[in-house]
C-alpha cells in the first residue's frame, strides 16, 4: 500500500493512527450506507402514500395521517427501540429465512430511519401535492386526462419540484438522526467516535473528528441539492 | 390493565425528568437565539461572522455527537478552566457538570442555533417604519424592543418556535444516552429486564405524543393572541 505519507504524517500522534483512521472509515461507510438505503426506500414508500394522503376518501387519507402523525410525533430512539428491542416477539420468526437479516443491529436500525422518513417525505410531498395551482388541473382535466394520467404528468413533477428545498432539509435531518444507530450498537461514524473514546478516553479528539465529518457529508448533501434547486427551479427565478 | 412491573413510578419520574429538561432548555435556547439574532444583525462585523459560525456549525453536525462532546469533554475542560483560576488567583472551585446540565447545555445551545434562525427572520419581518416611529417618540432602545419589535416579531416567529419545540422534545430522548434516566431510558431498562418491550415504550411513546398534542393545541392558542388586529386569523 501506497500510504507512507500518510504513516508519516501520522507518526507523532496517539490516538490518530491508520487503524482509528480505519474504525472512522467503516463508520462513514456504515453511515452512507444506512441514510441512503433509507432515504430510497422512504422516497419510494413516500409518494404513494402522499397520493393516497391527499385522497377524497377518509378511508385511505386517514390511516396514513395516523402513521405520519405517530413516526413525526415521536422520538426516532423510541421507534427505534420498539423495532430492535420488539423484532423478537414476532412469533416463529426465529425459524424463518428473515431471522439472520434481522438478528443484526443494522437491518433493525434500516427498519426504522426508512419508516421516519417515509413518515416525514409523505407530508412535505403531500404539502407540494396540495399546492398544485387549479388552473393546471382544471387544464388537464379540459383535456380529458384521467385522474392518474393528471396525477403522472400535471401534478406529481411540479410537485416534486415544490418539494425539493424541503426534502433537501429532510436528507441533511436523516443523517443527523442516524448517529443514534451508534446506541444499538452499531459502528457507525458517531459509534467509532464512542469507540476510541472509550479506548483513549480523548473526548475532543474523538468527538470532533467525528463532528468535521458530519459537517463535510452536510455541506456536501447542502450543495448538492442547491445545484438541483438551481437547475430544476431555474423557469421560478425573477 | 397494564401491567409495569412495578416500573409505573419511576417512569413517571422519568416523564418528570423529560419535562422538565425540555423546558429548562427551551428557555435557554430562547434566550440564545434571541442573542444570536440580535448578533447576526447586528451592524459590527465581529458579532455577525461569530453567529454565522455558531449557527452553521451546529446545524450541521448531529445533536448526539454535540451532547456526547460536551458530557465527557465538558467537564474535562471545566476541570482546565478551574485549575487554571487556582493556579492564578488561589481560588478552589470545583463545578461537576452532571447529566441533567450537560442535557440542558447542549439541547439548549443546539436550539439557540434554529431559534436564533427563526428570530432573525421574524425581526426582518418587522417594517423599519415602526421602529422609527418609536424613536421618534422618544422611547429608548430597550423600549423600542420590549413595546414595538417584541410583540410584532412574536407573530412572525411563533410558528418557527413551534416547529423548533416539537423537534426538541423529540431531541429530549437522546439524552438517555448520556445515562440520564429520563422515561427513554427507564422505558430501555425495563425492556431489557423484563423481556416486554411493548409495555413499556408504547406508553412513553404515547406521552411524547400527548405532550406534542397538548403544546400544538396552546401553541395555536399563542397564534391567536399575537395575531389580534392582524385580519381576525
Amino acid at each position: 500500500m501506497e500510504l507512507t505519507w500518510l504513516t508519516e504524517l501520522l507518526a507523532d500522534n496517539r490516538i490518530f493512527t491508520l487503524q482509528t483512521l480505519g474504525y472512522y472509515w467503516d463508520g462513514i461507510v456504515t453511515t452512507t450506507q444506512l441514510v441512503f438505503l433509507s432515504l430510497v426506500i422512504g422516497l419510494l414508500m413516500a409518494i404513494p402514500l402522499a397520493i393516497g394522503r391527499s385522497s377524497r376518501h377518509r378511508w385511505i387519507s386517514l390511516p396514513i395521517y395516523l402513521y405520519t402523525y405517530v413516526f413525526r410525533g415521536t422520538p426516532l430512539l423510541i421507534q427505534l427501540y420498539i423495532i430492535y428491542y420488539g423484532v423478537v416477539f414476532f412469533d416463529g420468526i426465529q425459524e424463518t429465512f428473515l431471522w439472520p437479516i434481522l438478528r443484526e443491529a443494522f437491518y433493525p436500525a434500516l427498519i426504522a430511519f426508512t419508516l421516519n422518513t417515509a413518515a416525514y417525505t409523505t407530508e412535505i410531498f403531500r404539502g407540494a401535492i396540495k399546492a398544485t395551482p387549479r388552473g393546471e388541473i382544471e387544464a388537464a382535466r379540459a383535456y380529458g386526462m384521467s385522474d392518474a394520467l393528471v396525477m403522472r404528468r400535471i401534478i406529481l413533477p411540479s410537485a416534486f419540484r415544490r418539494a425539493l428545498p424541503a426534502y433537501g432539509n429532510e436528507v441533511i435531518f436523516m443523517l443527523h438522526a442516524s448517529a443514534i444507530a451508534s446506541v444499538v450498537t452499531l459502528m457507525d461514524i458517531t459509534g467509532a467516535a464512542r469507540f476510541i473514546y472509550a479506548r483513549y478516553y480523548a473526548p475532543f479528539e474523538a468527538f470532533l473528528f467525528a463532528a468535521a465529518i458530519y459537517l463535510c457529508l452536510t455541506f456536501t448533501i447542502l450543495y448538492f441539492f442547491r445545484y438541483l434547486e438551481k437547475r430544476l427551479l431555474a423557469h421560478l427565478k425573477p | 390493565m397494564l401491567d409495569l412491573h412495578g416500573y409505573g413510578p419511576r417512569l413517571l419520574e422519568g416523564a418528570g425528568v423529560t419535562l422538565q429538561l425540555a423546558v429548562l432548555s427551551l428557555t435557554l435556547a430562547l434566550i440564545l437565539g434571541l442573542l444570536t439574532a440580535s448578533a447576526k444583525l447586528s451592524r459590527h462585523w465581529l458579532p455577525r461572522k461569530v453567529a454565522t459560525l455558531y449557527t452553521t456549525v451546529i446545524r450541521g453536525v448531529p445533536d448526539l455527537v454535540l451532547m456526547l462532546l460536551l458530557f465527557f469533554g465538558g467537564q474535562i475542560l471545566l476541570n482546565i478552566i478551574t485549575d487554571a483560576i487556582y493556579d492564578r488567583f488561589g481560588l478552589d472551585w470545583y463545578i461537576n457538570l452532571n447529566a441533567f446540565a450537560a442535557g440542558v447545555i447542549t439541547i439548549g445551545f443546539i436550539f439557540g442555533a434554529y431559534m436564533g434562525e427563526t428570530f432573525r427572520g421574524a425581526f426582518m419581518a418587522v417594517e423599519s417604519g415602526q421602529i422609527e416611529a418609536g424613536k421618534a417618540y422618544g422611547m429608548t432602545p430597550w423600549l423600542v424592543f420590549r413595546r414595538i419589535q417584541f410583540p410584532q416579531m412574536m407573530r412572525h416567529a411563533l410558528p418557527g418556535i413551534s416547529n423548533n419545540w416539537m423537534v426538541l422534545l423529540k431531541t429530549t430522548a437522546l439524552v438517555s444516552v448520556i445515562g440520564l434516566s429520563d422515561m427513554v431510558r427507564i422505558a430501555a431498562e425495563a425492556s431489557r429486564a423484563t423481556h416486554e418491550p411493548f409495555t413499556f415504550l408504547i406508553p412513553v411513546a404515547i406521552v411524547y405524543l400527548l405532550i406534542a398534542s397538548v403544546s400544538e393545541w396552546l401553541f395555536v392558542w399563542l397564534q391567536k393572541r399575537y395575531n389580534v388586529g392582524f385580519g381576525g386569523r
